[in-house]
Formats: structure tokens, C-alpha cells, sequence
């Protein structure tokens, strides 16, 4: 059975590129970087390079990079050192539907002490830019938002809200860990403080991340040791998965062309495709997205069957529903839109990558009307070709349940 | 993702007894859309035998949930009504070689859902939605919690969202269910029945099984809201501790707190216990 990856959002393979690249400094080239003798400065020199062509795709200079093991640690690093840097400033805001990085910090914040101001979000998953503005006050140390969101894809304006909160001198912070390789970022222009983005996004390994910290900002590190990264992150450089990144990071500007007309050409047929299904509908604004991202719910069924049965056929995606998400309740990012429960139960995330082809699409495209009908006649909701109307289940038995309400 | 066993796919994959039944003398409907898992059960009994001659299902929910209610399906026809009683949502997660914990809630929702349907043919009230609902996102009672943690000997909060999902929503009921679990705890500890160790307590048994509640019980839950305690020391029947994180510093969920480790250790370790705060130096 051959494998279809719709899964590019939750991780990618690493590139033959990048492997190579990487491969040399598990065995020969194993100095530190920091080292005053030649092994050392072999690495050094990689290093340099790799830390340049990061900074190309993201528009920066390579000291403005800081590398860290994932995009959770440049969150984390990032958040801690605006607040850390403005002591007297209590407040932070950011969105209903950010990464569980982000969400369980601010909940952690929160419990010492600290405001915060969660954002919400439009049926289309779209920023309500006029509650944040609302909300920025002399106390607010910082903004963070992500960038592109994870399960629908859609963008926020982060380089419009990074403007406002320079106006006000407040520190802005966006994760775009989804972003990064997938939309043109060019950061010199922007007045973005800080951005996390993780290695594995973008075909290099998992375990390696940066954050962008802006030149001149104010800055406490997170992972207190050595000189390593101008003293901003302690610990010895990993200098093969550096490298990798740095491959991986050129790799991504030579195809993020691709990535904006082919693969979101795949995108867009797989989506309307899917559409014909009845009781289809796409979650999240169809233009304001990423190219290669669709989040599309099937009522009266749930989503870890479908991932299943998808499974079975050789399709990789993921799903908001609650039982894939180890919680019990749905993707808080559909909760957080306003999607039906109905809905939210059965969504499925198909994130795509320049690895897809036509063929894949095609072979979808026949699958899941078959997996989608499996289910449906297994469902009390459904009969023959529409919903069951009068159904008891329908809803919950006293009406008085607070997940609907 | 999941740890299903063969059996599990196997019934997921070609579910027995999808449907309605010919003539439906009973029928069960648990759960909601909104839930994400809801099974509507209906069967067909041969009213001299008192015996389920057919037994068909539709569900709308996850691997596990599609699965157990096949088997239910499967385990319940052919026998009479209180043989099909006797089923518990154990016996369901067994027949399918075992259900991860956090999916036991699919093996609870077979159970009720033959209970409703023998209940429906009968004409009598379905016993789950006897008492009080303490989960509202869920709606669970009292009832439904109290028999799950019996039968399936469970001694903490997290087991019971694993198994009803109470708790599992917005959260707010969760201090309820501990209160519920602390009293039905108490309850069934008598002693021998494996809650509490019988007989006199030494004083080394004594204090290795205040340690034990301390650290695997009660410092779990306090530390879910952000708290924590330590053992100070131990001297006759009373137990000095010291709180720690967000509650130290409010009176009113200090008492609350005193109170929850009382009950709680006396639950499990002796009913005479006395605690005390020591403020830490």
C-alpha cells in the first residue's frame, strides 16, 4: 500500500538534502564550534553558514537568530524574556487559538499573578483586530500571536498588529512555526520583535528551532549557561541539526514559489473536490490561509474513524475532533470559531507539501467518499442520504450542556 | 496515536450488527452529537424465553466506541435479558482484549446503552439517569460515578473522566467528583477489601502509608491548580503539613485544603487522623 502524507502541518520528512548535509558532522566534523583549534573552526564555519541562510529566508541579519530545540522552547524563551526584561508591566495578550505553548504559559502566568487578555477569533478564524486594540494598555509587556494557524491554516495580520504595538512600545512576539516556508517573510521590513519557528516544519529534523530576536531589543535568556549564541541560549551548539536547518532553511526559499502555485493548486482541487461530499464545509477563511492547508468537517461522523479508515488506505491526516486530541473536547480552535459541535467532531486537517502530486489528490479524491459513506451508515444521525431529523442524541438530554452553550 | 488491539480494529473495521433490528421491543440511546460519542442500540427479545433474539447498533463516535458496541452486540445475543444485565463494561473492554484508559468511557457507553434498552422494553426508567448529574458538559450522575469507580476499583479523579468523561469538559465539576470519590472511598474501605490494610497500624506502616496518600493522592490533585504540600512530620494521630504554591497564601483555600487532606487521609490511611499546617520557616 502506498502512503499519501496529508500530514505536512503535524511534521515533514527531513529532505535527502538535509540528511546529507547533516551527515558529515556526526562522524568527521564533530568539533566545537567553540573550540580554539582547527576541528573547531571547521564547525564554526558551518555554523556561519547555516545561521546565513536562516537569515535569508527569514530577511534578518544572522545575529538575530538564536537556536534552540524547538519551536515550544523559542515560545517559551521568547514570552519569558519580555516579561522578565519589563518587570513592571503585568499584562500580556494573545488569541483564543494559539499553540498549547503559548496557551499554557498564559494560563501559568496567570496563576502568578499576571493579566492576560485572550483574543478571539471570527467564524472564519479571522483576528478581531478591534478587541486587541481595545485591549493594549501602558501595563501590556507584550503580544504574541501565531502567525498561521496550525489547524485551519488561516493568517493573522501579525505584521499589521506588530506595527500598532511598536507604536506603543510593546514587545510583539509571533510563533511561525507554520508560517515560516510556506509564506514570503521578510523581516527587516516588518516591526515584528521576536519569531519562533521550528526545523521539522520545513524538512529538517525534528529537535532543532530558532527564534528571531530583533536587533538592539531587550533580551534574558531562557536556558542560562554558557557564551553560546552571544549569550543568549547556553548549551553546545547542535551543530548537525544547525546545519540541517540552514539547508533546509535554502531549500525552502528556492520553493516557497512552488509552494504558493502548485501545491496550493493541489490544495484547492483536493478542497472542492471533498466539497461534492455532502455535508461538507470548509473551517477557516478560504483566501486569508496558507497555501497548503485545508480543515474540512463531515457532519454526523467523527474524526478519529475517519483518520482510520483513511489510515487504512494509505492517507495520513489529522483531525480536531476530541478523541484524537486526548482531551475530550474538540480543538479549541474550533470551539474558539464557533464551529458546531456537530462539525467540530468530524474535522479534518489536510495539510499538504511540495512532496504531493496530482496522482495523490486523485486517489483522495476517491477514498474519501467511500470512508465518509462507511461511517455514515454506521451513524444513529444519519439515514439514507441526509440527517436523521427528530433524533433524540441530536442533542443533549436537558439541553443544559455548557459545551454546546 | 491509540494502542488498539487486533480485536478493536477488527470490530472497527467490520462492525457486527450495524443497524435496527426487525422489531424493536426495546431500544437504548446514550450520549449526544455534541458528546462526540452516541449509540443508539435497539433489540428484538422473544418475550417467552425472556431472551434477546437479535440485537443490532448505530454509533456515532471513535475507533473504540464503534468497537465496543459491536461486541456488545455480539455478547448479548442469544442470552436472556438478565444475563445481558450481568454484562459490565469491564467485560466489554476484556471481549475486546482490553481498551486504553482513556477509552474505557466507550465501554461504559455499551453498558448504559443495554441497560436503556432492557429498561425501554420493561417500561421502566433507565437506572443511569437516576441521580444527580455532577457533570454537566457530560451529563454524568452520581449514580453512573458510583458504580464505575466499584466496579472497576478506581481511586482517582483522572480514572473517572477516563471512564464517564466526567470532568473532562470545562472542568469545574472536578472538586464535586473528588468530594463523590472521597465519600465512596470511604465507603467500601473497610477494612480488607484491599482500600485500606486491616488491623492495627504500626507506626512505621503507619507513617509509609501517609507518605504514600501524600505523594501519589493528594499532591497530584492539589498540584493541578497550581498548589502543593509537603509531609512535615507525623506524631500520633497527628499529621503536620505545609502548603505550598498558589493556595499558601489564601485563607479560605487553605481551610478548603485542610479539610480535602483530612478527608482524604482519613480514607485511606485512619479515620483518626488530625492534620495540622506548619507555615514553612
Amino acid at each position: 500500500m502506498r502512503t499519501i502524507y496529508f500530514d505536512n502541518n503535524a511534521t515533514t520528512a527531513v529532505d535527502p538534502q538535509v540528511l546529507e548535509a547533516m551527515l558529515p558532522f556526526f562522524q568527521g566534523l564533530y568539533g566545537n564550534p567553540s573550540s580554539m583549534h582547527h576541528k573547531g573552526g571547521e564547525v564554526a564555519a558551518a555554523l556561519r553558514q547555516a545561521r546565513q541562510q536562516l537569515a535569508d529566508l527569514l530577511g534578518c541579519e544572522p545575529g538575530e537568530i538564536i537556536y534552540t530545540s524547538c519551536g515550544t522552547e523559542s515560545d517559551n524563551t521568547a514570552m519569558w524574556s519580555a516579561l522578565r526584561t519589563q518587570p513592571d508591566k503585568k499584562h500580556l495578550i494573545t488569541s483564543r487559538v494559539e499553540h498549547s505553548a503559548i496557551i499554557n504559559n498564559a494560563a501559568f502566568l496567570r496563576r502568578l499573578g499576571y493579566q492576560v487578555t485572550e483574543v478571539g477569533v471570527d467564524r472564519d478564524g479571522l483576528l478581531n483586530l478591534s478587541q486587541l486594540e481595545k485591549a493594549l494598555t501602558p501595563d501590556t509587556a507584550l503580544v504574541s500571536l501565531l502567525w498561521a494557524n496550525n489547524e485551519t491554516g488561516v493568517l493573522f495580520p501579525v505584521e499589521d498588529v506588530a506595527r500598532l504595538c511598536s507604536e506603543k512600545g510593546i514587545v510583539f512576539h509571533t510563533d511561525a512555526v507554520q508560517a515560516v516556508g510556506k509564506i514570503p517573510i521578510n523581516l527587516k521590513a516588518s516591526k515584528i520583535d521576536m519569531l519562533s519557528l521550528a526545523g521539522h516544519k520545513l524538512h529538517a529534523p525534528k529537535g532543532i528551532g530558532a527564534l528571531y530576536v530583533r536587533k538592539g531589543l531587550k533580551f534574558a535568556p531562557f536556558m542560562i549557561g554558557g557564551h553560546q549564541e552571544g549569550g543568549r541560549r547556553g548549551g553546545t551548539e547542535n551543530t548537525p541539526y544547525i546545519v540541517g536547518l540552514g539547508v533546509a532553511a535554502r531549500l525552502a526559499g528556492e520553493r516557497l514559489p512552488e509552494e504558493n502555485t502548485r501545491v496550493k493548486a493541489l490544495r484547492d482541487r483536493l478542497e472542492a473536490g471533498l466539497l461534492k461530499i455532502p455535508y461538507a464545509m470548509v473551517n477557516g477563511h478560504r483566501t486569508i490561509r496558507l497555501p497548503n492547508t485545508t480543515n474540512i468537517s463531515f457532519e454526523y461522523i467523527e474524526g478519529e474513524s475517519i483518520l482510520f479508515h483513511l489510515s487504512h488506505a494509505g492517507i495520513c491526516a489529522s483531525s480536531g475532533s476530541a478523541c484524537t486530541s486526548g482531551s475530550l473536547e474538540p480543538s479549541h480552535v474550533l470551539r474558539a470559531m464557533g464551529v458546531p459541535f456537530t462539525a467540530a467532531h468530524g474535522s479534518i486537517r489536510l495539510s499538504l507539501g511540495v512532496t504531493n502530486t496530482d496522482d495523490e489528490v486523485d486517489e483522495a479524491l476517491k477514498i474519501f467518499p467511500e470512508v465518509v459513506a462507511k461511517l455514515r451508515e454506521l451513524s444513529p444521525f444519519w439515514k439514507d442520504d441526509g440527517p436523521v431529523q427528530e433524533s433524540e442524541l441530536l442533542s443533549c438530554e436537558d439541553n443544559n450542556c455548557q459545551i454546546c452553550n | 496515536m491509540w494502542e488498539y488491539t487486533n480485536q478493536v480494529m477488527e470490530h472497527f473495521e467490520r462492525p457486527r450488527n450495524v443497524g435496527v433490528v426487525a422489531r424493536i421491543d426495546g431500544e437504548g440511546q446514550v450520549g449526544s452529537l455534541s458528546c462526540g460519542d452516541a449509540l443508539r442500540l435497539t433489540i428484538q427479545v422473544d418475550k417467552d424465553k425472556d431472551l434477546i433474539e437479535d440485537a443490532k447498533f448505530q454509533t456515532f463516535g471513535c475507533a473504540s466506541a464503534i468497537a465496543s458496541s459491536s461486541a456488545l452486540t455480539e455478547m448479548i445475543k442469544g442470552r436472556t435479558l438478565e444475563q445481558a444485565l450481568s454484562i459490565t463494561n469491564q467485560d466489554i473492554a476484556d471481549y475486546l482484549g482490553g481498551l486504553p484508559r482513556e477509552k474505557m468511557h466507550c465501554s461504559v457507553l455499551g453498558q448504559e446503552a443495554l441497560e436503556a434498552a432492557v429498561a425501554n422494553y420493561r417500561g421502566e426508567k433507565p437506572k443511569a439517569l437516576e441521580g444527580q448529574i455532577i457533570c454537566e458538559c457530560f451529563g454524568v450522575t452520581d449514580v453512573e460515578i458510583e458504580r464505575v469507580v466499584k466496579t472497576n476499583r478506581l481511586t482517582t479523579v483522572e480514572e473517572i473522566t477516563q471512564f464517564t468523561k466526567a470532568g473532562g469538559g470545562c472542568g469545574k465539576c472536578v472538586e464535586k467528583i473528588e468530594a463523590l470519590l472521597n465519600k465512596i472511598l470511604k465507603k467500601t474501605a473497610t477494612p480488607g477489601n484491599g482500600q485500606k490494610p486491616g488491623g492495627r497500624l504500626t507506626t512505621l506502616k503507619r507513617i509509609k502509608l501517609i507518605e504514600d496518600a501524600i505523594a501519589n493522592q493528594i499532591a497530584p490533585a492539589l498540584m493541578r491548580d497550581g498548589g502543593d504540600i509537603e509531609l512535615v512530620d507525623v506524631d500520633g494521630p497527628t499529621v503536620y503539613v505545609t502548603l505550598k504554591g498558589t493556595c499558601a497564601s489564601c485563607p479560605s483555600s487553605k481551610r478548603t485544603l485542610a479539610d480535602f487532606v483530612t478527608e482524604r487521609l482519613r480514607a485511606l490511611v485512619d479515620s483518626d487522623i488530625v492534620v495540622r499546617e506548619r507555615r514553612p520557616e
